[in-house]
């Protein structure tokens, strides 16, 4: 029917131009969660991520994961962009948790392995043309629909590896083993790339229903999209509350974190969840933010967005969840997350540990006490307010 | 003899301030934004749930040449009357006398250029 290939295919580029409004969102929320003299920085960085991965989807990735363009149900160009559209977010996530310290070319030069090898690899296994098909490996059965797991997680496994590699910023973690803070500079910013973001996740699940061209297929888009806000939601208010009867204050950057793990814990199982089962799982993927921040710093893993929480902790929990909360076999999905993240933490830490022989990932001391902006950029952010050190 | 009144005060002090300081018949005034560490010690604020104290204080400063001790007494009371909260914080006022001025426009020299 050349119809349902008209609308699967303008649907499908419209998912795709939701989801690249996250693109910004990263930028924002990371420009605001910075200090003013890595803002520069930062923001290269998210367009890098951007360009390098998509180029190399394109070149590399794409026919790795999917093995053929050839596409019957619409336009094989927008089922590619749909698919492009995802890639730098695995990047994305793991570049923003180690701002403030990270160079630009080795992360560039990880962002080409990543885009053309490790995250199609993950695809092929999982939505794609799966390459353990009949080992016992074979984890295509795991419900994740619009990768909790598949992208989630696997940008937060390699961002867990940056880490490990990369260290803390510099005076993060003091001698004396008190952890200084570092606030956010710019609040509006962090509300604007948090709320971008969010829109863009409609584009995220909703699109990845894969079809919105008959009657059923309108319906599943429509509570996928319902399913995806209300974990949002729940994440966010979950987080409020917490904050204040344990703060007696509002902190909006974890409200906003808050939220964003809502949104992640809801992106494996929003298409096969009723509609207050969202609900449950966002407030609990909230939580897990409360708690994954405070946790990982003691842990010194310095993650300066937050996005270990949010990715990490909750691609597990999400995926995990839909077992939980829906009728799917909780061993397809405990067995997709452990293979899959074997794989992406091992794979991350090797080529990252080679690139950073070659070049290295860690700016130096008295670089970060320069600030990135002026070090790797030569353009400050903020030319007329005063840095804070 | 010119004198040089620097007031630091609270910043939403400042509309109060220069107030009392026209209606003491005062007719110009330098400001700034400036931060201090005094008694106050900085405050606590809240970050991803960890407390830390930020320690500089943003505060107001106001400079004001005035050509005689009398409008200097009767600036420091405008000030010290308007800028009070009875709060810790709440600034410090210090004079000083000035040697020469000149008004650039004019070359106006000393009471003069004021």
């Amino acid at each position: 029917m050349e119809i349902n290939y008209v609308l699967d295919t303008l649907f499908a580029l419209f998912a795709m131009t939701l989801i690249i409004f996250m693109v910004p969102g990263f930028a924002m929320l990371e420009a605001g969660l910075v200090r003013t003299k890595n803002v520069t920085a930062v923001l290269t960085v998210n367009i890098m991520v951007y360009a390098v991965a998509g180029m190399a989807f394109l070149l590399i990735g794409y026919s790795l994961a999917f093995e053929s363009w050839d596409n019957d149900g619409m336009s094989k160009w927008a089922a590619f962009l749909f698919q492009m559209a995802f890639v730098g977010k695995t990047v994305n996530i793991m570049s923003g948790g180690v701002s403030e310290r990270t160079r630009i070319i080795p992360l560039s030069i990880f962002t080409v392995i990543m885009a053309a090898i490790i995250y199609p690899l993950v695809v092929n296994v999982t939505w794609g043309a799966n390459l353990l098909s009949g080992t016992m490996f074979d984890i295509s059965s795991m419900h994740d629909l619009a990768g909790c797991t598949v992208i989630h997680s696997t940008g937060a496994w390699a961002l867990l590896a940056a880490i490990l590699i990369i260290g803390p910023r510099r005076g993060r973690y003091t001698k004396e083993g008190k952890i200084r803070v570092i606030p956010a500079s710019n609040i509006p910013l962090v509300v604007l790339g948090a709320l971008l973001l969010w829109i863009g996740w409609f584009g995220f699940n909703g699109g990845s229903v894969g079809s919105i061209s008959s009657k059923e297929n309108a319906d599943l888009v429509a509570l996928t999209i319902m399913n995806t806000n209300t974990g949002g939601l729940a994440g966010a208010i979950t987080v409020g509350l917490i904050m204040y009867i344990q703060y007696k204050r509002f902190d909006i950057t974890m409200i906003l974190n808050g939220a964003l793990g809502g949104l992640v814990s809801v992106t494996a199982g929003a298409d096969i969840f009723d509609i207050y089962t969202p609900i449950y799982v966002g407030a609990i993927g909230g939580a897990i933010v409360v708690f994954g921040v405070a946790m990982f710093d003691k842990l010194r893993l310095d993650d300066p967005v937050g996005a270990l929480s949010v990715h990490l902790l909750n691609g597990i929990w999400g995926t995990v969840a839909v077992a939980l909360f829906a009728d799917v076999s909780l061993w397809d999905q405990v067995k997709g997350v452990l293979v899959v993240g074997v794989f992406a933490f091992t794979s991350s830490f090797v080529v990252m540990y080679i690139i950073n022989k070659i070049t290295p990932f860690r700016a130096a001391d008295d670089e970060q006490l320069q600030g990135l902006d002026i070090e790797e950029c030569g353009l400050e952010a903020y030319p007329e307010f005063k840095r804070s050190i | 003899m010119m004198k040089k009144i620097e007031a630091i005060i609270k910043p939403f002090k400042l509309d109060d301030v220069k107030d009392a300081l026209v209606e003491a018949g005062i007719e110009g005034m330098t400001v700034s934004e400036v931060k201090g560490y005094g008694r106050q010690q900085g405050h606590s604020e809240l970050y991803r749930g960890a407390e830390y104290i930020v320690e500089f204080i943003p505060k107001v400063k106001i400079e004001i040449v005035v050509s005689t001790d009398d409008y200097a007494q009767k600036a420091v009371e405008a000030i010290a009357t308007a800028a009070k909260t009875g709060k810790i914080g709440d600034g410090k006022i210090f004079v000083s006398s000035i040697d020469s001025a000149v008004r650039i426009r004019t070359d106006e020299e000393d009471e003069e250029a004021l």
